[in-house]
């Protein structure tokens, strides 16, 4: 393909020549006349949509003051989302208590981020601690009630925390529930394989929102009278089981690409089934569907937003619910800018994520 | 067989390895093995030949319980292959088995695909496992590829690794389905040159494979399969010099004669 290119301008000079940038504009932009159409059409539709939107949202924008009054300009209001941030990131959580929130974020960043780079020492110990301890530490933060730590109810919860939370613990739980479905799926016991199956095309053939709306309105109908789980918690459980139906899918795709061979080769060495999945099986699959399992947790990521129905306020419910607020009412084009901008922020890291892993692990498994 | 109570006094080296009798193996419909009945002591080397479709890599297969037989009895050991997982993967940690297709696994280097098994089944200190498998990566001559992952090695190396693999289990007996039919032509001897130095060493093996002029000089026993039943098992000699059967003679005047 290289030195097609090169032959077009005149210069078959190898496909590894790296471009000046009038050559790549040439080549790229200008190289025949429907390309130049092509050009001309691009930058003016550049040209034609962009300028508004930069003024909007920045040269005409108001960033300053306090009240409704300093937004001034014809742009957009960011003070509104300034003097709301707060509730946006933390809910209803009482301000006095909000260092536990930001000690369980922190607690999370100083853990997760040696397990970004592939030669940490210890990663593996850092990861089973960020797997095993942390939650129970979060939750304990989060929820209090021991050790001098004040109880903080969760239907005080909101905002971008228990966007984190809901997605967090979905993503946690959902993956090796959904691993372990894949396998009863494709086990040789009728009756693991039916329930399997029955559960995942139950659960996906559901809406979430039914399956949330059936946890919080339905499931204390059937419990004895006085058991109460916390609404949060049916939500959370609600969550991972309808992640888990669809991941369940996704690892069954990669199982269904590994040769038999690897299977017959694993037993014919002695290996029993759970080490022959784990050591030989699993390792592969889910390498193969690593796009298909970011894929489903940033639909989870996103689905989160559904809590709304059982009365959570997660991210984009509080941020709706602050466009009602009579002091600040007009300003719902704000609130969902805002709204988009950060979840897209958290789902665009975890589809990089899931570029660099996949580049890193194709390294090492060249064969794969 | 003339005492009572031979199990107990026989010793273990002339206990056979591989015991078939009367097994018997469907498809579905399609009877793929009729009455096999062979018996493989220690140290002895058997080629099986025949056609494709004659069911001898089922069989070869059939030893180890990769494939399941509906009649007869398989004994390898002195265990039989019933349902019992137990046995099966007891019987698998002595027998080792190499596939046309390698079957390495690509996500480990070669130097962990050899220690897998070792390691996790046979709970071999890690450093011991290295050691030992090491020691068959210089005997199958590519100790240098111990840090390569198998996409990287030619078919002929893959399939060395392959054997070095199941030699770390230390296995009683190896089995090799069709070693060589996979490979480039020039890859072929590097590969038979290993198994060939196996059977130097006294390993009692079963090989199904299309190579003759190789089975002459490391079978002593050799066996011709068609349609799912022996045809004709016989010493390497016989079996080249004087076959009885006449299918025999045709299949070997076919393979040998380009």
């Amino acid at each position: 393909m290289g030195t097609e290119r090169g032959m077009t301008t005149g210069e078959g000079l190898g496909p590894l020549r790296s471009l000046g940038p009038v050559d790549w504009v040439r080549r790229n932009l200008l190289s025949s006349p429907l390309q130049i159409l092509w050009t001309l059409l691009a930058v003016g539709m550049i040209l034609w949509v962009f300028p508004p939107i930069l003024r909007w949202a920045f040269i005409d924008a108001s960033w300053s003051g306090e009240t409704r009054q300093d937004c001034t300009g014809d742009g957009a209001c960011w003070v509104f989302i300034k003097v709301r941030l707060a509730q946006f990131i933390y809910g209803f959580y009482p301000e006095a208590e909000r260092w536990r929130v930001n000690v369980t974020f922190l607690l999370l960043c100083g853990l997760g981020a040696p397990l970004l780079f592939p030669r940490f020492p210890k990663r593996l110990w850092i990861g089973a601690v960020l797997l095993l301890v942390y939650p129970m530490v979060g939750a304990l933060l989060l929820n209090g009630g021991v050790s001098g730590l004040p109880r903080v109810e969760t239907s005080l919860w909101g905002g971008l925390m228990l966007t984190l939370v809901i997605a967090g613990v979905g993503i946690v739980a959902s993956f090796p529930m959904g691993v372990v479905l894949a396998l009863g799926r494709r086990s040789a016991m009728p009756v693991i394989r039916a329930l399997c199956i029955a559960f995942i095309e139950l659960v996906r053939g559901v809406p979430l929102i039914t399956i949330l709306f059936m946890a919080s309105v339905m499931l204390p109908m059937f419990l004895p009278e006085g058991v109460n789980f916390d609404k949060l918690l049916r939500a959370l459980v609600g969550v991972a089981l309808f992640a888990a139906a669809y991941m369940a899918e996704v690892v069954r795709g990669g199982l269904q690409a590994i040769p038999r061979g690897q299977y017959e080769a694993a037993q014919a060495l002695g290996l029993g089934y759970w080490k022959m999945m784990g050591l030989i099986i699993l390792p592969q699959a889910l390498r193969i569907v690593i796009p298909g399992i970011v894929n489903t947790f940033i639909g989870l990521f996103k689905d989160t937003t559904l809590v709304l129905i059982i009365g959570l306020f997660d991210l984009l419910g509080i941020v709706q619910a602050a466009t009602s607020d009579p002091n600040w009412l007009g300003y719902t084009k704000e609130s969902y800018v805002f709204a988009g901008l950060v979840f897209w922020v958290f789902c665009f890291g975890m589809s990089r994520f899931s570029v660099v892993l996949e580049g890193r692990l194709r390294v090492n498994g060249k064969g794969v | 067989m003339d005492k009572v109570g031979t199990g107990e006094t026989r010793t273990e080296s002339d206990r056979p390895m591989i015991r078939m009798e009367g097994v018997h193996k469907w498809y579905g419909e399609f009877h793929v093995l009729r009455d096999i009945n062979l018996t493989i002591h220690r140290g002895e080397r058997m080629v099986v030949c025949g056609p494709s479709g004659s069911g001898k890599s089922t069989m070869i297969r059939c030893m180890n319980r990769l494939e399941e037989h509906q009649r007869g009895r398989i004994v390898v050991d002195g265990v039989e292959l019933t349902n019992d997982l137990k046995d099966i993967e007891q019987i698998r940690r002595e027998v080792g088995m190499v596939f046309q297709q390698f079957n390495l696994f690509p996500h480990l280097t070669i130097m962990k695909n050899l220690c897998l098994a070792p390691t996790w089944v046979r709970k071999m200190p890690r450093l011991e496992a290295q050691e030992i498998a090491m020691n068959y990566l210089e005997r199958v001559r590519i100790p240098e590829q111990a840090h390569k992952y198998p996409g990287q090695l030619s078919g002929g190396q893959q399939q060395r690794v392959a054997i070095a693999r199941s030699l770390c289990m230390n296995p009683k007996i190896m089995l090799f389905d069709e070693p060589t039919s996979a490979l480039d032509p020039e890859m072929i001897k590097e590969v038979l040159d290993v198994i060939v130095g196996l059977a130097e060493d006294g390993m009692t093996m079963v090989v199904v494979t299309h190579e003759m002029g190789f089975a002459r000089t490391m079978a002593n026993r050799m066996m011709f399969m068609d349609g799912g039943e022996v045809i004709e098992e016989n010493t390497t000699q016989e079996f080249f010099d004087q076959p009885k059967s006449e299918r025999t003679k045709s299949f070997l005047s076919q393979i040998l004669s380009h």
